[in-house]
């Protein structure tokens, strides 16, 4: 088999503390060996001087609609936007049609994954049938077909007493419950973050006390039940707040952040462009800076896109009816890069947060390029600018809320098990 | 005009919301002579689109149009074989396609003429879109005001009732405090918006200190599905607290007048009494809805034909 060295990187890998100038040999789809000037004969080199090298990203969150919303997206194109974003594995939820609630549909996702993706894809399976909320799913068995973790995402469980019996009943197979925490009778009609923006602009609001009351419902649960809880796209400062206080009395919890929650904030809104409506909203600078914190302070342990691909037409709406999401693969290093640059994160503890947080709480390999490990690759340039055209990007979709915007870093490279998939001059290679 | 549509009072300069409402002292003048039609915007189209079914503001649109004699085409979405799933740009490049000379705007939902003034070449005047605002309304709210009191500047405007939910609570937050009003606002807590007091209002959840010393007493509609709703417990209590009738109106001055932008749910937010008798200018704000939404479409529709010639 091929034998790939990646030459005068800047090596990063959390799971090491590694951060030096290194190459990097990979073989038969392991991580070979990593130092200074190896010297290897009959080899192909990718030159990465000037890059960083990094274990591939992996996203706890994302919506690849196969089967049933192909015009959205496809495990296909999903996957080629991946690697295009430098996610070596992606997790996709399991609001697809027919939803993910059968092992027969973790089967045909992870087939079609294996036919037509160049990430690797992992099935997050619905927590109840039909996310309907009432009847958990046969976990053992979805496990069993190759389910990672459990979620109704966006259908919160809003029945406490299933919520906790779904919590109870992941301990049989060892998987998270991630929850996508907002009290649906107070979001009641918001579509905005509500606050001083919404007011403004006349659109019903949507509280974050929605968020922060059932993140503390879940923690009590999580904490109740002994289970993993994973906290979905945190957006306010309240649950930020609140799984600190929880992690630090020994709940499992584990949370993650979204780049546009990091990022951006309601005054995006302004304009009403359908394209900053997203689930939960994005919040306030007072949320935004607390979701920072707690990225930086590691009581949110990654950066997960939740790439939600819309059609055109349907975001050509009114700001009530349009769906709210956002596409998420093809810009989130460059849009999360800002933390490093503006000195809140290291490179190498922004890199944990993208791969070997994301690969620890799935039980999943990845997050490292120690020898031995599984070689999956990702090499950014950290400087290079770019204007962002979703229309030149590998996703169907283009609801991106960067889209025409000039971004600073970019992923060049990308290789998974070892195989080159994804080269920034050449596209997607496969 | 520094923009070509009319959005929102947000946008508006005090300056020229005086030049629109002195337009319409003229425009005043053409509805008290026996033949009320002047022929300023002949062979011109005003397109009224609207989403959200609205017998009176498109009547009195309608109206406007007429009397500067524009042809008005009627154009309603809602009600026509368009599915509700089309995409609203979709419907606006359509209507540009067919080139009016300005499109008035009407959708349940904010935004929607912000979005459809991005892809239409014709001016755009929002005629109310959801709870943002409804700039005509308090246009011819400041102008029965000024024709009342003679000023705007000094004065107090309370304005009472569904502020959360009320686009012509925001227009008019902004028109009077860009007219130097001051202007506060009162409502069961629930229907007071978060952080409202950005706007530069004062918020009060008691009618009687809202009233206080104020000039001018707006109330604002209950919408018939919140009259039993979640925001206050019954249209008795909403009555007894935040009703208007001439003992409340008592805690305001001698000479304060009472409005509302119509249609009035009798004996919830006004008593009969009221909203049909002095001190209440209700009859006077229709009648100058007509006047001020002339001078607008002069002032918007009307550029390309002063430009021409
Ligand atoms: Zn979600």
């Amino acid at each position: 088999m091929s034998r790939i060295l990646v030459r005068g990187g800047r090596v990063l890998d959390p799971s090491t503390d590694r951060d030096e100038l290194a190459d990097v040999l990979l073989e038969s789809g392991r991580v070979v060996s990593v130092g200074p000037d190896l010297r290897v004969d009959d080899v192909e080199v990718i030159e990465a001087a000037g890059c960083w090298v990094v274990p591939g990203f992996i996203d706890l969150h994302s919506h690849l609609r196969e089967p049933g919303q192909e015009y959205k997206e496809d495990i296909a194109t999903g996957g080629r936007a991946a690697v295009a974003g430098g996610f070596t594995a992606v997790a996709c939820m399991a609001n697809t049609q027919p939803v993910n609630d059968d092992p027969a549909t973790t089967d045909f996702i992870i087939d079609r994954a294996r036919q037509d993706s160049p990430a690797r894809v992992y099935p997050v399976a619905a927590a109840t049938k039909g996310l309907e909320g009432r009847v958990m799913t046969e976990m053992a068995a979805l496990v069993d077909a190759g389910a990672v973790a459990f979620s109704d995402d966006g259908k919160t469980i809003m029945d406490s007493g299933v919520m906790r019996h779904v919590l109870e009943y992941s301990r049989l197979v060892d998987a998270p419950v991630i929850t996508h925490a907002e009290d649906r009778t107070l979001v009641a009609d918001g579509v905005m973050n509500e606050g001083a923006v919404s007011t403004r602009l006349g659109l019903p609001g949507n509280p974050g006390i929605a968020e922060d009351v059932l993140v503390a419902r879940d923690l009590m649960l999580a904490e109740f039940t002994e289970a993993h809880l994973h906290v979905a796209h945190v957006s306010t400062r309240g649950a930020v707040e609140l799984i600190r206080r929880a992690r630090d009395r020994g709940v499992h919890v584990t949370a993650e952040v979204a780049p546009h929650h990091l990022t951006l904030t309601d005054e995006s809104v302004t304009g009403y462009d359908t394209h900053a409506k997203v689930a939960p909203p994005l919040r306030s600078e007072a949320d935004r800076d607390a979701c920072r914190a707690g990225l930086v302070d590691g009581t949110l342990d990654a950066i997960a896109t939740d790439h939600a691909p819309h059609a055109q037409h349907e975001k050509e709406v009114d700001f009530v009816e349009a769906p709210p999401g956002m596409i998420g693969f093809e810009t989130a290093a460059a849009v999360t890069l800002e933390l490093v640059r503006s000195g809140d994160l290291t490179p190498l503890e922004w890199i944990r947060r993208l791969s070997t947080n994301p690969a620890r709480i799935l039980g999943r390999p990845g997050g490292s390029l120690g020898e031995g490990k599984t070689a999956d690759v990702t090499i950014v340039d950290p400087e290079r600018a770019w204007v962002y055209d979703p229309a030149k990007g590998c996703s169907k979709s283009r609801n991106s809320p960067w889209a025409g915007k000039s971004l600073t870093g970019r992923v060049v490279a990308t290789l998974v098990e070892g195989r080159r998939v994804y080269d920034v001059e050449r596209g997607p290679l496969t | 005009m520094s923009q070509p549509n009319l959005l929102g009072i947000e946008d508006l300069e005090p300056a020229e919301i005086l030049r629109i409402l002195d337009a319409a002292e003229h425009m005043v003048e053409i509805g008290h002579r026996a033949v009320k039609k002047v022929p300023t915007l002949r062979g011109r189209t005003i397109v009224n689109l609207f989403f959200e079914p609205s017998t009176r503001t498109r009547a009195s649109f309608e109206i406007a149009g007429k009397r500067l004699s524009a042809d008005v085409i009627n154009f309603s979405p809602s009600s026509s074989s368009l599915k509700k799933s089309e995409s609203i740009l979709d419907t606006a490049r359509t209507l540009d396609a067919m080139d009016p000379d300005a499109v008035v705007v009407r959708h349940g939902v904010a935004g929607v003429p912000k979005r459809v003034a991005d892809v239409l070449s014709a001016p755009v005047i929002n005629a109310g879109d959801g709870a943002h605002e409804h700039p005509t309304q308090a246009l011819l709210d400041c102008f029965t005001v000024r024709q009342q009191k003679g000023r705007i500047d000094g004065l107090t405007v309370t304005i009472v009732g569904d502020i959360l939910h009320s686009r012509v609570a925001r227009s008019n937050i902004y028109a009077f405090l860009k007219l130097g009003a001051e202007v506060r606002v009162a409502a069961p807590p629930p229907m007071l918006p978060p952080h409202v007091e950005q706007m530069g209002v004062k918020a009060f959840t008691s009618l009687r200190e809202a009233l206080d010393g104020a000039d001018v007493v707006m109330a604002l509609r209950i919408q018939n599905e919140r009259l039993a709703g979640a925001y206050f417990p019954s249209a008795r209590e909403y009555s007894a607290t935040f009703g208007l009738d001439r003992a409340k109106m008592r805690y305001a001055k001698d000479d304060a007048i009472v409005m509302h932008p119509g249609p009035v749910n009798r004996g919830v937010e006004l008593s009969h009494d009221l909203a049909d008798h002095r001190p209440s200018v209700i009859l006077d704000q229709v009648r100058n809805g007509v006047a001020l939404r002339m001078a607008v479409l002069y002032l918007y529709a009307g550029r390309r034909t002063a430009d021409e010639g």
